[in-house]
């Protein structure tokens, strides 16, 4: 942005804002929301939903504030009787083809076009019945549904598709009044390369794209007395489940929200945080492995199941890259239900695990052929964290005046470098602070690896580990990974160790995470604000290193052996397939 | 909505793929050239079948999705073949107004297609028209080169039966 200032009177009121801000951004300076529905910063900005228009002094119309940049002398006027009737107006159109479910609909009390008409007294009055196009719901993906018949055509999730993840799946087809949102030659989201990323959904202004409901399913177990059920959290649902609950971005409830889980009736409240800290256990020691045996380099994460569903359909030749070494979510399913159950003397298929994740992908991931202890599978469901408020609310809990709790033993103990696997650079700094201190013996003279955090989509670093030089790649929300990896398969760049997040900042920026609407996105870093919260946790713990974690000393001797041992890769470990790229 | 891929199996040959492959080689490099493409593969298969736009977004790298969102936006690009006989029944107002509009309905009933579809054998092909310039004959409608005018619904079978 330029460093040369527009003067502008805004409702009579002077404003003053570098030049090439557009109108909204200017009103935004002064107070003044002007309201949005089809605009999401830097990736659609196609001034298509009308909604923002406000009057501009000398222009022959109303103009898109969303695109509009301001110039010396503009008068405007943003809530003018001319104003306010045409986006009453825009709105009544919207709503003829929208199908009304306000009462049950998931997004009901935070749906970006029932606030609008609510605030602009629209009512749902049949003022323009005609002809509508009636879609089928597309629920054929494991962990998604789309209901066209409540879209509004923002285009916000095809941008989030197409820009933020170079997944481009959906787009806009047919034209006029059959214009939707659909896949290639209208094939189901399951037949379509879709990664399950979730990006789609916590963009969507309405109750169109969300993703399945599984809480029935815990609900039914929790009523079953043959079972035990226990609920791991991963580490990034702890700064974001508070926003369900009107709490500020970036709010730590880590304590209340054990106790929110203890009264929903969990037989265990545990951590997902131990089981990053034993992926870290295993991926420093199969880094370790690699370099020293000449296997495939560079070596990227796999720990975020929408990234290596990505590669397998978009970058099969880098699956031998991929580390083999399960998702925390999954490890902590298969310990739970070997090393836990045995100690517990419980049998193992009586043990359901419950994730509470910050991701949509982590539902397809629960399914994956490989991801099974002997028979079972490692965990039985994968809520997001809109999925565990909404059971927090049902259940009548109250959220924000409950006491801080404590994790249950045996996996209350983790360490900083396991908190902070929830934001992008979090995971490759963990392997960081375990790979110098276990490989080279050096003791490091600060645990910060300050160079791979912040929220920039690529971040590449040098380090040494004992009389290794080693070169870091770390990239979040897969447009990124798309640019590194054909910078590496062209030989451009050379990478040891590489990690890849799925959503752009990571999974505090998940698919699965609370929906904030528009208005707060395009003027909030959600990226940034969570992961401060993150980076938080990290300095106030005891332990910051992995392999310093009691919990891990302890369970490698009474039950894994060595870090790569048969045992651990029995269970610890997994594959991957080729999918197709279409 | 119901699934689009086209009930007509395909049959392009070695040879139109020679000749779709050289085309995108030819226009790729230069920006917004997929109409081009399109266009050129149109001309080649006589239609844009999943098969034919998976090869464009092989050739190019632009995302399956995105080329069939522009193949469907242009009325000038058809998901379908051409039938032996294409029907084009007007839809124009003069025809309209005359009940063409029915009439239309009754041929996509006798055949099983919609508007743009082929018949399973390759025999037929409906397509709904605007004016024709024959206004003076609404309803009509034209199969290949030869035009039916002042129609009426019991024709139909009629006319279908002469091919």
């Amino acid at each position: 942005m330029s460093d040369k200032m527009i003067n502008l009177k805004i409702n009579n009121n002077d404003v003053s804002v570098p030049e090439g801000t557009t109108i909204l951004e200017a009103a935004r300076s002064v107070g003044i929301e002007i309201p949005t529905l089809c605009y999401l910063k830097e990736i659609n900005e196609i001034g298509a939903c009308r909604i923002c228009v406000v009057e501009v002094k000398g222009q022959r119309s109303l103009v898109a504030a969303c695109v509009f940049p301001v110039g010396e002398g503009m008068e405007i006027q943003t809530a003018s009787p001319l104003v306010l009737k045409s986006r009453k107006l825009t709105l009544e159109l919207i709503l003829s083809t929208h199908k009304r479910e306000c009462l049950s609909c998931v997004r009901s009390g935070n749906c970006e076009l029932q606030r609008l008409c609510n605030e602009f007294k629209v009512d749902d009055e049949s003022y323009y019945d005609g002809f509508n196009n009636e879609y089928e719901v597309d629920d054929s993906a494991v962990h998604m549904q789309r209901d066209n018949n409540k879209c509004i055509l923002c285009r916000r999730c095809v941008a989030a598709c197409c820009a933020w993840q170079s997944v481009s799946v959906i787009g806009t087809n047919d034209r006029g009044f059959d214009t939707h949102i659909g896949c290639a030659f209208e094939k189901d989201l399951s037949e379509v390369a879709c990664v399950s990323c979730g990006q789609c959904i916590v963009v969507c202004p309405t109750g169109a794209i969300h993703e399945k409901d599984q809480t029935d399913e815990v609900w039914e177990a929790l009523a079953d007395p043959s079972k035990h059920v226990i609920v791991q959290t991963s580490p990034s649902t702890r700064v974001t489940l508070g926003e369900c609950f009107g709490m500020p971005v970036g709010t730590n409830v880590q304590g209340k929200m054990v106790a929110a889980l203890r009264r929903l009736g969990f037989d265990g409240v545990y951590d997902t945080d131990f089981a990053a800290d034993l992926t870290i256990m295993e991926e420093a020691h199969e880094f370790v492995e690699r370099v020293k045996t000449g296997g495939t380099l560079p070596m990227i994460t796999s720990c975020s199941p929408g990234w290596v569903k990505f590669c397998e359909h978009q970058y099969p030749d880098f699956i031998p890259n991929l580390s083999t070494c399960k998702s925390p979510q999954q490890m902590f399913g298969a310990i739970a239900k070997s090393w836990y159950a045995e100690k517990k003397g419980i049998d193992p298929k009586d043990v359901y695990v419950v994730g509470a994740m910050p991701c949509t992908a982590k539902k397809f991931e629960v399914g994956r052929d490989a991801a099974e202890t002997w028979t079972q599978v490692d965990v039985d469901v994968a809520l997001t964290t809109r999925e565990l408020g909404r059971m927090i609310q049902r259940a009548g809990i109250l959220f924000t005046e409950l006491p801080d709790e404590d994790f249950d033993n045996p996996f209350e103990e983790s360490t900083g470098a396991a908190v902070i696997f929830g934001a992008t650079g979090g995971v490759m700094e963990a392997a960081l602070r375990t790979a110098v201190e276990v490989i080279a013996g050096d003791e490091l003279p600060s645990v910060d690896f300050t160079e791979v955090r912040g929220t920039q989509g690529i971040k590449e670093a040098t380090y040494s580990v004992g009389e290794l030089t080693v070169n870091v790649c770390v990239a979040s929300g897969l447009a990124n990974a798309r640019q590194v990896l054909d910078s590496v398969r062209s030989g451009e760049k050379q990478y040891h160790f590489i990690e890849i997040m799925g959503c752009p900042g990571g999974c505090i920026n998940g698919g699965g995470q609370p929906v904030q609407p528009a208005a707060v996105r395009n003027f909030v870093d959600l990226k940034k604000v969570r992961a401060a919260s993150l980076y938080e946790a990290d300095k106030g713990m005891a332990v910051r290193k992995s392999h310093e974690s009691p919990l891990m000393k302890l369970i490698y001797d009474e039950f894994l052996g060595e870090p790569g041992s048969p045992k651990a890769h029995e269970l610890l470990h997994t594959h991957y397939k080729k999918r197709s790229r279409h | 909505m119901a699934n689009k891929k086209t009930n007509i199996p395909f049959s392009g040959t070695a040879e139109q793929e020679t000749a779709l492959r050289a085309a995108i080689g030819e226009l790729k490099g230069e920006k917004g050239s997929l109409i081009a493409i399109l266009q050129r593969a149109q001309e080649i298969y006589g239609y844009l079948p999943i098969e034919v736009q998976t090869i464009i977004s092989d050739e190019t790298g632009i995302p399956l999705e995105e080329i069939y969102g522009v193949a469907t936006f242009y009325a000038q690009f058809s998901l379908n073949p051409k039938g032996q006989y294409q029907i084009s029944c007007c839809l124009g107002t003069a025809c309209y107004v005359k009940g063409a509009g029915d009439f239309f309905d009754k041929i996509s009933d006798e055949l099983g297609i919609g508007s743009g579809e082929c018949t399973p054998d390759g025999k037929f092909s409906l397509e709904a028209c605007r004016c024709i310039g024959a206004c003076g004959l609404a309803p009509v409608l034209t199969v290949n080169e030869d035009v039916y005018g002042r129609l009426t619904q019991d024709e139909v079978n009629q006319i279908l039966a002469k091919y």
